[in-house]
């Protein structure tokens, strides 16, 4: 038992004027497990057959892993994977059991006084405090550092400066971006294709109304078309950039003047990719032909340019300038004219 | 009455247990103890005392679910590939057999369908982590709405709110490792939100995304963070968290028996050590009983990620809920800076404003301090409504995470009640601002309100719902003196101080240094501690209680001071004369 | 239980047991619900050996649509050029069917968007409705079983179909729909519908005709191979077993988020309860050992 504190300052023995003292620890009343042996047995049955159930889900769970298939053909019960329940449900339970067979035992056949410890404050007391004073003040004369101000600062140099080299050394974690971000692979005449199969667009495969998830030729290369072989790592870096959506419309629908010159028969193409933060959007609103974001709900406007109507995107979704080319196959005019998704501090606002 | 409360031991016994023979057991603790030293420290520690209440097991709730996420998590680690080398998926999931995906994909595919017991440790796994941030929250909350977080705990509290900012980066880094379609996106939200960051954004992308998004650096990085880098600190801030508890002993309810000075509760060993032991076993247990039968993060419904596809509902896990709800209610303001563009609705919501609330958060015991000016010991907790302004901060700062935390939802709200996203994101924007002000307020009178009960009842007896009619015809209610005990741990409190000040200015005329402080610090304690009931005085209680004897004379029509219990079969009444005039 | 019962535990207890009330209110709905279901007037049912479906469909199309969609099919706006009801020249069977078929036509009430409900109409008079419509203007007409079945195909042939109907789900579905085809959040109070348990021939013309705000997905757009992948994709979605448990619903983070808050915590926070209560207590003194 620690000694009573003698540090009244910080540690109030007893409330000011308390008005009412402080009776003490209640007396203790003994549990029906305490004064009656029937009850008492009772207790340890019921904790011993917690455990008893717990034993019994364990069994059950090595059985369950062993009976119950997974792979091509899973095992099911009232709709459910069946290995999963019957593994989670016996695990759960053997473990479960353990848990509360221990509370009882706890709340019920344990000693339940209450006992009484002392607290000490948590400051050392003062003489320690001296004596650690004392020893660091002689470590630190006698190491000299306080009279020597040159080696000092020499070390205290020396070692701020080694900062630079672990911060340097991790230059390489990636390359620099260059102007990456602002180009992005469509090219002059390069054909849309179909996300997902490739095949090229006509025209007049669309309908009014018609939605298409579309990427450029290049990233679907067949001998045919020529393009140069693009996969892994490579493909998904220029499909980020490159994912494009096509809608159809009535011309009328149109409103900018820039939306116009890049469409073709009311086939207007936007960047798919979202300006607040790259989300892929291509949730269109037929009727009133606004698309909107899914992952904070940035809404455009397709017919005016991409327009920011609603949400929290920054500037108006990049769209794409179309044309057709000699064979009725919708293409690009050229890059996009600004970068694409998300904003960054190197883009040009204008 | 009172007991002799010096007994060191007690058990099942009256007397106290004694020391057994030497066995076996005790021939290896020998042998331990040869060479370790270690009953010295043992000696307090085994018998040590925790004080007994529900709300002191939240803490535990976190300790066990952060031990479920290290077992489940070593047996993830044995069949996840951290690679985002393509491979063609031929595992036993039909619908995806020949796409293209990643390593990582592919093993948690493999743990999910192949492995017996995979699935449900992947399940187990993410209930877990979900369990192991709310838990820290209500544990936070319950700190702070109870005052434990005051000298000489406030070091605890830090540790506590970094362990707190761990767990969530823990949790985010950990669900994006499968490299699904849900987490991918979150992924490329937060290649969206480093870019946003002035000067320095797409260099940090590219740098930790090791070129371009999405490149194949991603994963195999976020893998290190998240079972090595995170973990390590988690385990070391932990034990640091533990030990300081032990060192300063828990804090307690006032109540009979208890004071500033001691701790009233159960030893360590052998209650203590089974109701914390035993909590393990349960947490762990409902943990699997979730993963069992409650699917979470169904990967292979999602795919492999792939930058051009979305799910509707993309959001991210629960604990991230509140910054991606700022960044859907936040206006599109982009500026144009001299040919830069500087993203501020990104910037904003998702860098500057969880930087600044976790600040505050971690801030939150020394602002109290400097305002109340306290430099006590506290090691009795006080009941919320006795520290109104207090409360009313937590509750304000609560109202604006879940209001966060609902835009964050708002198009699941949307589809869910039938309402317009549009409306919902329009609501937000006011509310998060109008909505902790007016929870402040309601709280603080609140608090006060209840607090005035409190004395009502200390003074005048409780209310018993017995009507009584006074010879005159006027009806009145029964008060009846509350126990002791019960008066006790109402009034075991401390009467709020206001700040001690120097004097404005010194002999000569000259303002004392920092006098404009202290003249706000006294103004913000005044208005912390207004329209505060403070406890009554002990004069006030006699008065009361000589005023309530009084009024029972009467009604009993005694004449000497009774204790009220004449009409109620408290106790025997056979030779009073009641009402006899 | 003393819910329904005021005279438990009131009279003597053993006239009328605690769970008296109860019983009676379930025995009381099971009966109402039982006599309804039995009694209700079933749909009207007509059999019908016509030639002209379309004349017929005209004279349903007067009583039950033209208030919205004109005498002709024109479409009418109001004086500030709002619709009231889109033009259906040009539409095609298809969407007649859909949208009738599925209850959400005719609409109860203006709003948003109109829901799913109970049809009005039998298959017969859809049919002839249909047909009404297919004559106001060329448009796709209702599909047969083959375009949208996978019957007959072999079990590899069905699987890769499975595969592919995957992929197109994920790049044209699920943005409005969700990954499991739960339905989402569109503006103004609109949504993409659940399409779960929907009947294929329906998801076929939905994608074909791009009912409401949707866009459609024409055969120039999406091939009716590829509208037969995603609908096998559905089936299969439909068929799996969950694997890993009761689905939550199927929305994702926030219904997760939910259950872990609710029964996590709250089972936990309860057990937590139970561990620092009192326990029960006795009168009795232990007699010295």
């Amino acid at each position: 038992m620690s000694d009573q504190n003698s540090h009244d300052d910080l540690v109030p023995s007893t409330f000011e004027d308390e008005p009412i003292a402080n009776p003490g620890l209640p007396p203790h009343v003994w549990r029906p497990t305490d004064v009656d042996p029937k009850a008492e047995k009772r207790a340890e049955r019921q904790v011993a057959a917690f455990f008893g159930l717990s034993i019994l889900c364990a069994i059950l769970f090595l059985v369950s892993y062993f009976v119950f298939h997974v792979g091509s053909d899973w095992n099911t019960v009232g709709g459910l994977g069946a290995s999963n329940v019957a593994l989670g449900v016996f695990l759960g339970g053997a473990l479960l059991f353990i848990g509360i067979g221990i509370i009882q035992w706890a709340r019920k056949l344990m000693g339940d006084h209450e006992i009484v410890e002392y607290r000490h404050p948590a400051r050392s007391s003062e003489e320690d405090r001296e004596a650690t004073i004392a020893a660091l003040n002689a470590g630190l004369e006698e190491s000299g550092i306080g009279r020597r101000p040159l080696v000092r600062n020499t070390l205290l140099g020396a070692v701020g400066i080694l900062a630079l080299p672990a911060v340097v050394m991790l230059r390489d974690l990636g390359p620099l971006p260059g102007d990456k971000l602002k180009h992005t692979i469509w090219t002059k005449g390069m054909r849309v294709v179909r996300d997902v199969v490739g095949t090229p667009i006509l025209v007049s495969d669309l309908e009014i109304g018609d939605l298409v998830n579309a990427l450029p030729e290049a990233l679907f290369p067949t001998e045919e078309n020529g393009y140069p072989e693009i996969e892994g790592v490579e493909l998904q870096q220029q499909k980020v950039k490159a994912a494009v959506i096509l809608n159809r419309m009535l011309p009328d629908e149109i409103v900018s003047q820039q939306t116009l010159n890049w469409s073709v028969n009311g086939i207007v193409c936007y960047s798919k990719i979202c300006t607040h933060v790259g989300c892929p959007i291509s949730l269109n609103e037929r009727t009133t032909h606004h698309l909107l974001c899914p992952c904070h709900q940035s809404t455009f406007d397709l017919t005016d340019s991409g327009k920011v109507i609603f949400g929290p995107a920054g500037h108006a979704l990049p769209q794409l300038p179309l044309a057709v080319d000699s064979d009725g196959y919708l293409i690009a005019q050229s890059d996009f004219t600004e970068p694409v998704g998300p904003s960054f501090w190197e883009r040009d606002p204008s | 009455m009172s007991i002799d409360t010096s007994k060191v031991a007690a058990s099942n016994t009256t007397t106290a247990a004694t020391a057994k023979k030497p066995s076996k057991a005790g021939a290896a603790a020998a042998w331990a103890d040869d060479r370790l030293g270690l009953a010295t420290a043992m000696k307090k520690n085994l018998r040590k005392v925790f004080p007994d209440h529900w709300s002191f097991m939240l803490g535990e709730i976190a300790l066990w679910s952060f031990v479920v996420l290290l077992l489940s998590g070593v047996f993830l680690t044995l069949w996840f590939t951290p690679s985002m080398g393509e491979v063609t998926y031929q595992g036993s999931y039909d619908p995806l057999r020949g796409v293209t995906v990643s390593e990582a994909y592919n093993s948690a595919l493999k743990l999910s369908f192949d492995v017996r017991g995979g699935l449900l440790m992947r399940q187990m796994h993410h209930w877990a982590a979900m369990v192991f941030i709310a838990a820290m929250m209500i544990h936070l909350l319950r700190v702070y709405f109870t005052g434990a977080f005051r000298k000489p705990r406030e070091l605890n509290w830090v540790i506590g709110c970094l362990l707190l900012l761990l767990g969530t980066l823990e949790g985010f880094t950990g669900y994006s490792l499968p490299d699904d379609l849900l987490s991918g996106t979150g992924i490329r939200a937060a290649d969206g939100f480093m870019k946003s960051i002035p000067l320095v954004g797409s260099y940090l992308s590219f740098f930790l995304f090791g070129g371009e998004f999405p490149g194949d650096a991603i994963i195999p990085r976020l893998f290190t963070i998240h079972v090595l880098l995170i973990p390590g600190l988690l385990l070391a801030l932990i034990a640091a968290h533990m030990l300081l508890l032990v060192y300063h002993k828990h804090t307690q309810w006032p109540g009979p028996g208890r004071t500033e000075q001691n701790v009233v509760g159960f030893p360590m060993l052998p209650v203590y050590a089974a109701k914390a032991g035993g909590f393990f076993f349960i947490v762990f247990g409902v943990t699997s009983i979730m993963g069992g039968l409650l699917s979470i993060n169904p990967v292979w419904k999602f795919g492999p990620y792939d930058p051009t596809k979305v799910t509707a509902g993309s959001q991210p896990d629960w604990y991230m809920g509140w910054p991606d709800g700022a960044l859907r209610i936040m206006p599109g303001w982009e500026f144009g800076i001299f040919g830069h563009t500087f993203p501020f609705n990104v910037f904003l919501p998702i860098i500057v404003l969880p930087g600044l609330m976790f600040t505050i958060l971690l801030l939150l015991p020394f602002i109290e301090n400097w305002v109340t000016g306290d430099k006590r010991d506290h090691h009795l907790l006080q009941r919320p409504r006795n520290a109104p302004t207090r409360t009313a901060v937590m509750v304000s700062l609560m109202t604006f995470y879940g209001l966060m935390w609902a835009a964050g939802g708002n198009d699941i709200i949307a589809i869910k009640l039938h309402a317009s996203i549009n409306q919902i994101t329009y609501f937000m924007r006011a509310a998060v601002f109008i909505g902790p002000a007016i929870a402040f307020f309601i709280t603080r009178r609140w608090c006060i309100s209840l607090q005035r009960h409190d004395n009502e009842t200390l003074l005048h007896g409780y209310e018993t719902g017995i009507i009584m009619r006074s010879p005159e015809g006027g009806y009145s209610e029964r008060h009846l003196p509350v126990s002791p005990a019960r008066a006790y741990s109402m009034t075991a409190r401390e009467r709020d101080e206001l700040p001690a000040l120097e004097g404005e200015t010194d002999a000569n005329g000259i303002p004392t240094p920092g006098s404009r402080s202290q003249k706000v610090k006294a103004k913000l304690a005044t208005m912390m501690y207004a329209d505060n009931v403070q406890k009554p005085t002990p004069e006030e209680l006699e008065e009361a209680h000589h005023h309530v004897d009084h009024e029972n004379e009467l009604q009993a029509g005694l004449d000497h001071p009774a204790d009220g219990h004449q009409f109620d079969g408290h106790h025997l009444v056979d030779e009073e004369h009641l009402r006899s005039h | 239980m003393r819910l329904l019962n005021r005279s438990a535990g009131r009279l003597s207890r053993h006239r009328r047991g605690p769970l008296a009330g109860l019983v009676v209110l379930l025995l009381g709905l099971v009966m109402t619900g039982s006599l309804y279901a039995a009694f209700s007037p079933a749909q009207a049912d007509q059999t019908q050996s016509s030639t002209d479906q379309a004349a017929a469909g005209r004279q349903l199309f007067l009583v039950g649509c033209a208030f919205c969609h004109g005498q002709n099919g024109e479409g009418i706006k109001t004086q500030d050029g709002n619709q009231i009801g889109p033009s259906l020249v040009g539409v095609g069977a298809a969407a007649v069917d859909f949208q009738v078929g599925t209850g959400r036509m005719p609409m109860a009430q203006p709003g948003a968007q109109a829901p799913r409900k109970k049809p009005v109409y039998t298959d017969e008079e859809i049919a002839q409705l249909a047909a009404y419509v297919a004559s106001l203007g060329p448009g796709p007409s209702v599909p047969t079983a083959s375009d949208y079945s996978t019957a007959g195909m072999s079990d590899s042939e069905r699987q890769a179909a499975i595969v592919r109907g995957g992929q197109i789900f994920l790049t044209n579905c699920t943005a409005c729909h969700n990954f499991e085809g739960s339905g989402g959040a569109m503006p103004r109070g609109g949504y993409a519908p659940k399409i779960r348990g929907v009947d294929p021939k329906y998801i076929y013309e939905a994608m074909l005709t791009g009912p409401q705000a949707m866009d459609s997905f024409s055969n120039g757009d999406l091939s009716p191979e590829e509208k037969r992948d995603v609908i096998a994709y559905l089936g299969s979605l439909n068929e799996a077993p969950g694997y890993g448990g009761f689905g939550l619903g199927g929305l994702g983070p926030v219904s997760e988020g939910l259950f872990a808050w609710l029964v996590g915590l709250g089972s936990l926070v309860g057990f937590a309860v139970w561990i620092a209560a009192h326990t029960t207590r006795s009168n009795k003194k232990k007699v010295e050992a």
